[in-house]
């Protein structure tokens, strides 16, 4: 089954976008959460952010793609760069920015009010594109999604009959169908079942040579068997959440430099 | 007494009797009611029926008929029940049972205004109802026509021409106002929260007085049905706010999240995501607003004007509608003009019973059930 999706079609697909951090600080009213995160995600590498709840993981994944700035008193510092572009910045609009950058949420969240084939062309509705082939698009993104084969014959069934790690993957397709650069992932798995959780894994692995993927995880044996490069985020007591150390997984797992990173992978703490 | 509760074998009775060929035991049903609660309850409210007897037809030297009887009936039940119960279980249960009766009653006494008022209505009204009275106006029946003659056709145009204008303009209003509130939240949400909330304890005379002052007099428009919908809009709009309002809230914020992730702008996320998500509720909401107005007589008294002749025109001269056509016929003192209003009466409640079924309806309805529409209407 496996082989036989990762024949959809990627001609012409771009390898993904390079995503940049620089000097990323975050503050909810005036509470600091995050401070001057420096992370590199290339084109076509699956980045994993690592470290305890309360960190700054997810609020760094949000400023990402320009979710951050949703909760009224978030603020920011620093500069998230798409290809060079400031994401921030004037040149890209932001519903440019949160296109090109996609988004799976912790929980599933597929729209309740639609069908599953209704669900995947939602970012097209939504962005008030046109496609010339809609049936094409539905089963291209199923497949990179890995959720054709179960769900080819009951497109038209409202979403929220899926089980919860297909749902997921619908999120998935959803999210792939805009086509965009980067895919960032706020823990997709925690809410699913093993079988599911290892679906998810496989789908990842067959969509990092198309795009760039960044995951945020608490699953330790997850971040070693999809990422290869990881960042390692903590926070101390009633100070903001910094990247004690980041590099490639192999090394971040097997022979990290700081003693904190080595205690928090090891199983130690956190 | 509870009714909901099956009635079932006492426990002790057969414990072991087998009620299947396998052999197994009885299921037990701790919570049924066993027949000798049944009898307890029957025998002390019986005692106490024949000690109300006694006390009010033997002893009293004087008599008290009607409701006198059976409070005292009820009062004396309790305290029987009571030591009934006390002397089989003890007192912790006897105060349990006591408890329980004196909450049904409750429900009881604030369950039957309704019933009687159903009850009565249909009573009254069902003899006048049949296809003339729907199909004929009050134009050619005089004062000494029977009940059987003349009908409230004008009446049920006006109402259904007065209400589906006033929906055409609140509805679109309300919902707006309602996305403002719960999605868009600015500095005017507060005060409009405000406003709206108390705009639902409007005093209807009130939003009448004010259309009959600057629509019908200050414009020169006179009495017409569009006069009665802005009044009736004024009504209808503060309670399509507050419920549309509450169903938009509900709609999940990852929803929210999902869309705008894809890319989508604000307006779109909501046009397509928010508002087909909490589509049944915002259905319910819409039919009852509808409801809310659709029995108001005092806005209509003085902008809408009345009348026994059909004009189906709601825009210019007088209308009527079945509120002001009930008023009218209960104030004369002919019989038939009273058995008519009754007619009316019921009709009314047909109405509102006929949007509330709608409003259940539409808060029923799935995604898939509308796919399948969709897909048929595209074959």
């Amino acid at each position: 089954m496996t082989t036989q999706e990762s024949e959809a079609p990627v001609t012409g697909q771009p390898v993904g976008g390079t995503l940049r951090g620089v000097g990323v600080s975050a503050w909810f009213g005036a509470r600091k959460v995050l401070e001057g995160v420096d992370i590199d995600m290339r084109a076509g590498v699956v980045t994993a952010l690592i470290g305890p709840s309360g960190c700054g993981k997810s609020t760094f994944l949000r400023i990402l793609n320009r979710m951050h700035e949703l909760v009224p008193i978030a603020t920011l510092g620093g500069s998230v760069l798409l290809d060079g572009d400031d994401i921030y910045g004037t040149a890209l609009p932001i519903t440019e920015v949160r296109r090109r950058i996609g988004m799976v949420f912790q929980k599933p969240n597929p729209f309740p009010a639609m069908t599953i084939g209704d669900n995947v062309m939602a970012g097209l509705r939504l962005t008030g594109r046109k496609t010339a082939n809609r049936e094409q698009l539905i089963e291209e993104s199923l497949r990179r999604a890995g959720l054709w084969n179960e769900v080819r014959n009951r497109l038209g069934a409202p979403a929220g009959g899926l089980s919860g790690g297909q749902q997921q993957r619908l999120c998935i397709a959803r999210s792939l169908a805009v086509r965009p650069d980067v895919l960032l992932m706020d823990e997709p798995c925690s809410a699913l079942d093993p079988t599911s959780t290892r679906r998810i894994e496989e789908t990842i692995l067959e969509l990092k040579d198309q795009l760039t993927i960044v995951i945020v995880t608490h699953n330790m044996q997850q971040a070693q068997r999809v990422s290869e490069h990881c960042a390692f985020f903590l926070a101390a007591e009633d100070e903001p959440g910094r990247v004690v150390e980041q590099g490639e997984t192999e090394h971040i797992f097997g022979s990290p430099e700081d003693p904190r990173t080595a205690d928090y992978v090891n199983g130690r703490f956190g | 007494m509870a009714a909901t509760r099956a009635l079932g074998p006492a426990p002790s009775k057969t414990p072991d009797k087998p009620t299947d060929a396998a052999g197994q035991a009885p299921r037990r049903r701790p919570r049924a009611w066993r027949w000798a609660d049944i009898a307890e309850f029957a025998g002390s409210a019986a005692s106490a029926l024949l000690l109300t007897w006694l006390i009010f037809d033997r002893f009293l030297p004087f008599r008290i008929q009607g409701v006198a009887f059976f409070v005292a009936w009820y009062a004396l039940t309790l305290p029987i029940y009571w030591l009934v119960v006390r002397d089989g279980h003890g007192p912790v249960a006897a105060r349990d049972r006591l408890a329980s009766v004196l909450v049904t009653t409750g429900a009881a006494v604030a369950l039957s205004p309704i019933f009687l008022v159903v009850g009565y209505v249909t009573y009254r009204g069902w003899s006048v109802i049949d296809f003339g009275f729907l199909a004929e106006t009050m134009e050619l029946t005089g004062p000494l026509s029977g009940a059987d003659d003349g009908g409230l056709l004008h009446s049920l145009i006006g109402t259904l021409e007065q209400l589906g204008i006033a929906t055409l303009i609140a509805v679109p209003l309300g919902v707006l106002t309602a996305v403002y509130l719960s999605e868009i939240s600015g500095p005017l949400a507060r005060p409009t929260r405000l406003v709206a909330d108390a705009m639902t304890a409007l005093p209807s005379i009130v939003a009448g007085l004010f259309v009959y002052s600057i629509v019908v007099i200050r414009t020169g428009w006179g009495f017409s049905g569009f006069a009665g919908s802005l009044a009736l809009t004024i009504l209808m709009l503060p309670t399509v706010t507050i419920a549309a309002e509450q169903v938009l809230r509900v709609v999940p914020g990852s929803l929210r999240e999902a869309a705008l992730a894809l890319g989508s702008p604000y307006w779109r996320s909501v046009l397509l995501v928010v508002l087909p998500t909490a589509r049944a509720g915002l259905a319910t909401a819409v039919i009852l607003g509808m409801a809310r107005v659709v029995g108001e007589t005092a806005p209509v008294l003085l902008t809408v004007g009345g009348t026994n002749i059909l004009n189906v025109n709601p825009f210019s001269d007088y209308q009527d509608n079945i509120p002001l056509f009930v008023f009218n016929q209960i104030r004369s003192s002919k019989e038939s003009f009273v058995d008519r209003a009754w007619g009316g009466a019921l009709l009314l409640l047909a109405l509102v019973l006929v949007l509330f079924v709608l409003a259940r309806l539409a808060g029923g309805a799935g995604p898939g059930r509308r796919s399948r529409r969709k897909k048929g209407a595209a074959k």
